[in-house]
């Protein structure tokens, strides 16, 4: 192991240069967020991520977020592992009927102020799975969407790129009157 | 008995093998060739008023049916326990009852879906969640931990009974179906190219393994055989679909014995492998570029020099963090010894993956049987006996050498030509498909009208690993558990369809 450590003193990062921004996403999002909700909270913000139905795919993208890559904690962004300690839900999939009751309890176990992130295309209106049986539709169906990043899944680039525009917003509206 | 002797009718139009309708009496006589081990359970699935079977034997499969007669059939899971939970889904989905069976609780249906045997002949009903009963564990000092379906870390969602005493797990009982999507009600009347994105988002990270099955499947039945080109391709994005996971998986569970230096490291591998699918296939997971007849698209021409040198980076590192993880006695206390999943019962449940290989179950579909370009590779498949966290480990890593000098063998080799062919099947016809996915065999099964899906059923190989799960944590503390689950790693989605 010391070898390996030793290695790491002399190799470059592997770190991607932070994306700016997405314009979308900033204007879809700028008339989500309330102002004074916003001064309250500062810079780092807290993730829970919710599987409300997704194949799995989402999921895969959220956790190539924390790689030495993307490495998403540079920009104060944190997973945690209960609702209660977030600032940010992450919501994955088309809500599924079996999963509509827990998406809503992990929901109100969110403190306030809280924003909703969809991630994906099904997360949005319910993608290819959209009228089954077992499917309520997308997230908006049944919590209020903040953000919505498009993709199947949606590339880690995409997603930092949203959740960068979040935060821009965040801070802002920190530093404003 | 022999698979190829199963006395019934045969239906011709069923491919590779004939599908065989057979009496309630051989029915029953193939459920005792399954409890006494002479076949595996390979899948068991409704229709609307028929039930079929698949059965393993050496390297043979067969379909079975029996026609339900007043909607009943008799009961595998009666004597064979691995049918328990398939025979509850079939219930659930299709409304095929089997009287005898001991458990008739409900499995994927939670109460919410607004209709009842949504597969079958479907029936409106108001909504109303019902309280699920779960198993008794009574004794002195005993209590229970719910866990989810909300879990802590990134993962899909499921529940977790567990009833401990003190710090020792004395049953677990898992209760899934809460992404159950109705994927194969969608499928049902969907044209091919639907079905195919829908098999490939049936669980996203094998979702080459679906599709790769998927077409499998769809060309058996419409007779159809793909360029040679696009077997070959299809075959190296099947390894570096493994490879990722394979990755991922190494340092997921090394991270769980809170190693986080492995997972730190492995993170960089995987994510190396899939800018590596990118480039060469467009799409980081690979997402719908396997369609039935062959290929969405060839590799850019950029994705040979790609690979090569991901598979020199690969050789480079992976040594030394196989080393790591072989001499860090921190970490085998933590993985050594710990899950233990009981050789005659893996066989039992004809468990595949490294679930089944690291418990001396020998199965893997491309070795044992063979699908090409595998019958033109050679490989080797790791076989362990010790059947415990750091045994699942290995076979991964083992694994991870296999694919290198598969995608090499795959890149040495890779004939010209185009990358697909139309697939224009005509009349009824049905077939099914077998692909080795990282974590074991997928089944996938299709009855086709023309250019519709009339029934597609797709059997995640998380079904005969999950009911594992629960033997090998008994015994193992709470703590342990994130840890067993994480070797597994078994499929939510991909179960709960």
């Amino acid at each position: 192991m010391r070898k390996l450590l030793f290695k790491s003193l002399f190799f470059r990062p592997l770190t991607e240069a932070a994306p700016s921004p997405d314009d979308a996403g900033l204007s879809e999002l700028a008339a989500a967020v309330g102002r004074a909700a916003r001064r309250r909270l500062g810079r780092s913000l807290s993730i829970r991520e919710v599987d409300a139905g997704s194949c799995n795919g989402c999921e895969l993208e959220i956790h190539a977020l924390n790689n030495a890559y993307y490495d998403v904690e540079r920009f104060g962004l944190r997973f945690v592992a209960s609702p209660r300690h977030a600032d940010v839900l992450m919501v994955t999939g088309p809500v599924t009927k079996n999963m509509r009751e827990a998406l809503e309890r992990t929901y109100r176990a969110t403190p306030d102020p809280k924003w909703v992130v969809a991630i994906g295309d099904c997360a949005k209106d319910g993608g290819c799975f959209a009228g089954s049986y077992a499917v309520v539709g997308g997230v908006g169906d049944v919590v209020p969407v903040d953000l919505h990043i498009p993709g199947c899944p949606p590339t880690p680039t995409a997603m930092l790129k949203g959740l960068l525009a979040l935060l821009e917003q965040v801070d802002k509206a920190a530093v404003s009157p | 008995m022999l698979i190829e002797k199963i006395p019934g009718q045969r239906v011709e139009g069923h491919r590779p093998a004939p599908r065989v309708i057979v009496s309630p009496e051989t029915w029953r006589m193939l459920t005792g060739e399954l409890a006494s081990g002479r076949m595996t359970l390979f899948g068991l699935w409704g229709d609307a008023d028929k039930v079929h079977m698949a059965l393993l034997q050496d390297a043979s499969i067969v379909v079975v049916t029996i026609e339900c007669r007043d909607g009943k059939f008799p009961s595998v899971g009666q004597v064979h326990p691995p049918a328990i939970r398939l025979e509850r889904a079939i219930h659930d989905l299709c409304g095929s009852e089997s009287p005898d069976l001991g458990d008739q609780r409900p499995w994927l249906d939670h109460g919410r879906w607004g209709v009842k045997r949504p597969l079958g002949t479907r029936v409106e009903v108001s909504s109303i969640s019902t309280t699920y009963q779960f198993l008794p564990s009574e004794g002195e000092s005993l209590h229970q931990i719910a866990v989810g379906p909300v879990h802590a870390g990134i993962i899909e969602p499921g529940h977790f009974r567990f009833t401990v005493n003190g710090e020792t797990v004395v049953r677990l009982e898992q209760r899934l179906g809460y992404v159950h999507k109705g994927i194969e009600s969608l499928m049902a009347g969907a044209s091919i190219e639907k079905a195919s994105r829908l098999a490939g988002r049936t669980s996203g990270d094998s979702t080459v393994a679906y599709t790769l099955a998927f077409a499998n499947a769809v060309e058996a039945a419409a007779e159809v055989q793909v360029p040679p080109r696009a077997v070959f391709l299809r075959a190296l994005m099947a390894e570096l679909e493994r490879l990722a996971n394979h990755f991922g998986d190494i340092g997921a569970i090394c991270n769980d014995a809170s190693f986080v230096l492995m997972h730190a490291q492995t993170g960089i591998l995987r994510e190396r492998c899939l800018r590596a699918a990118d480039v060469c296939f467009g799409h980081r997971l690979m997402m719908d570029r396997i369609v039935p007849g062959g290929l969405a698209r060839d590799i850019a021409p950029e994705g040979q020099t790609q690979l090569r040198a991901l598979i020199a980076e690969i050789r480079k590192v992976f040594p030394q963090l196989v080393e790591l993880y072989d001499n860090t006695a921190s970490l085998q206390d933590r993985t050594v010894s710990t899950g233990f999943a009981q050789p005659s019962l893996v066989r039992q449940y004809g468990a595949g993956g490294y679930v089944g290989r690291a418990s001396g179950r020998a199965f893997d579909a491309r070795y044992n049987l063979r699908y090409a370009p595998y019958d033109q590779l050679s490989f080797d498949i790791p076989v362990l006996d010790a059947g415990d966290v750091d045994a699942r480990v290995w076979i991964r890593i083992r694994e991870v050498d296999q694919s290198l000098s598969l995608i090499e063998q795959i890149l040495d080799r890779l004939p010209g030509g185009p990358v697909g062919i139309s697939v224009d099947p005509a009349g009824g016809r049905e077939g099914f498909g077998v692909t080795e996915a990282f974590r074991g065999d997928v089944l996938v099964w299709v009855s086709l009208a023309g250019d519709r899906v009339v029934r597609c059923h797709l059997r995640d190989p998380s079904w005969f690993q999950w009911p594992l799960l629960e033997a090998a944590i008994e015994n193992n503390i709470v703590a342990d558990f994130p840890l067993c689950n994480k070797s597994f790693n078994c499929s939510y989605s991909g179960h709960d369809l």
